[in-house]
């Protein structure tokens, strides 16, 4: 009765400096973005989840792509410029020790990846998804090879979220307390030069870090020996991601949902828009400019089930319970632990997107009843003072 | 106690079984969130999807294991889907099923070959 949804690989699954750690330490192993990844260990989703809005999580995310761009004249103002031409947003303002989401946009306005962009002093490190991080550095070398070099960092990468993460962290590095939201660091850990990122993807207060390979697995067996860390799988860093209203690449956005489609245009600085110093420039700028002054077609939202029934990706929306022509189209949808009910996110015509707007999902044949919401269903605690 | 190769254990009383999933499966599955079983009175044939239940990451089908009529299901695993996690075998079952072919019951796996199956 186990349904098969999980994809096997179709060549030798990679394995990240982790992997052993992980299998001692009773992960369940899954195939993702041609990676063993952990998707749970023994306490399972439920409990994991929890576990990192209470105390703290651990997460290896060493699959996800870092790049280095650094500009072969040498000055990095050049490097973010360069990088401008690709991304809608507005590096050449991101200060040093800083750092600010993005994405790689489509000459149609969609978007190619999602990433972070962090200003390192000499360099840019760009921390793309997994799924994409070889299309993504080719990408970019040829996009900016002409004055960029553009270089993949082989390292280890983790992430420790939630209300602990920073007294942990601190026992390591302590100056991690001095940073706040977005700020970037690096640090020594254990003697190991390491790269603090105070971010993450769950909605908490935490840090993401990037760490020598051969130095990853002592580290987190380090960060492990507080009682108030837990080893925590792709499983709950998905509920947790969808709670805070988070987009997931390849669900919620993708090649054929725009910024503005997707609710993203707070990632787009007013000096990249109409009007601003450095207006356009980079692929689908015309569409996507035009869709920040007019809006969109249609709008990512979010959806709480008024039922128990968790309502999952690909469910049509209706804006009746007998209407044929859908009006939207569920992207990522579960249960929330934290907010103890059925959640989801997707897309609707804008005109239908107004929160508290009632529409149905088809479930199983069934017409569920949702209302649309803000996002996120949880309160964020990034430390933004 | 017989069991199928889709994870559902049946237990024979006359010609109603009643059936749930087996431990090995709540495992798998992970904390069940949602429940959601067929209606009494309703006929299923075997493999057909007869009910589901979800966990925090995704939902799966419970196949009706043999042909027949519902007779009962457990309200206590929808107001609490827990349940089947904390005890599969016993207050988590899921339904009963009025069997068309009594004799089919004999058919299906016994305990220990759905052990070697799962490798337990």
């Amino acid at each position: 009765m186990i349904t098969k949804s999980d994809v096997r690989a179709a060549t030798l699954p990679l394995r990240t400096p982790l992997y052993d750690l992980h299998c001692e330490r009773d992960a369940r192993m899954v195939p993702f973005a041609g990676y063993e990844m952990p998707i749970q260990y023994a306490p399972g989703i439920l409990k994991e989840h929890l576990h990192t809005r209470a105390l703290a999580g651990l997460f290896d995310i060493s699959h996800m792509g870092q790049i280095a761009v650094r500009s072969r004249s040498g000055t990095i103002q050049s490097a973010a410029l360069a990088l401008e031409r690709v991304v809608p947003v507005d590096v050449a303002g991101l200060m040093p020790n800083r750092q600010r989401y993005a994405f790689f946009t489509n000459g149609a306005g969609g978007i190619l990846d999602d990433l972070m962009i962090a200003h390192r002093g000499d360099s840019l490190l760009l921390v793309v998804n997994a799924a994409c991080k070889i299309a993504d550095e080719h990408y970019l070398m040829a996009e900016l090879g002409s004055d960029c070099i553009v270089e993949r960092e082989e390292r280890a990468l983790i992430a420790l979220q939630g209300p602990r993460a920073e007294s942990i962290l601190a026992t390591l590095a302590p100056s991690c307390r001095q940073m706040r939201f977005m700020d970037v660091q690096s640090a020594m850990l254990l003697g190991h030069d390491c790269l603090l990122m105070r971010s993450g993807y769950s909605g908490e207060d935490g840090f993401e870090i990037s760490i020598p390979r051969d130095a990853a697995r002592s580290i987190v067996e380090t960060l492990l020996d507080s009682p108030d860390v837990a080893l925590i799988g792709l499983g709950a860093r998905d509920s947790l991601r969808l709670e805070a209203g988070l987009c997931l690449y390849g669900a919620d956005i993708g090649p054929d949902t725009t910024p503005v489609e997707a609710a993203l245009e707070w990632a787009i600085q007013p000096v990249r828009r109409t009007g601003g110093a450095r207006a356009g420039g980079f692929p689908g700028a015309s569409i996507i400019l035009h869709q920040l002054e007019h809006g969109a077609a249609r709008r990512r939202v979010g959806f709480r089930a008024e039922g128990r029934a968790p309502v999952r990706a690909g469910a049509l929306v209706f804006a009746e319970s007998d209407d044929q022509t859908p009006v939207g189209a569920v992207t990522s949808g579960g249960y929330g632990p934290t907010v103890e009910g059925p959640i989801a996110m997707g897309y609707l015509t804008t005109t239908a997107s107004q929160p508290g707007t009632r529409v149905f999902a088809e479930v199983r044949g069934a017409r569920l009843p949702l209302r649309v919401t803000e996002l996120p269903f949880i309160r964020p605690r990034y430390k933004r003072i | 106690m017989k069991y199928t190769e889709e994870h559902e254990w049946l237990r024979l009383d006359g010609d109603v079984a009643t059936v749930g999933i087996t431990k090995y499966a709540t495992v798998q599955l992970g904390d069940l969130v949602f429940v959601q079983l067929p209606d009494i009175g309703s006929r299923w044939t075997k493999g057909s999807v007869a009910a589901v239940v979800e966990s925090v990451k995704a939902a799966s089908d419970v196949f009706a294991p043999l042909d027949g009529e519902i007779v009962a299901v457990n309200d206590g695993v929808v107001s609490d889907p827990s349940l089947i996690g904390s005890d599969p075998e016993g207050t988590g079952w899921l339904f009963k099923l009025r069997l068309a072919d009594v004799g089919a019951y004999d058919a299906l796996m016994d305990g220990e070959n759905y052990h070697k199956l799962t490798g337990e």
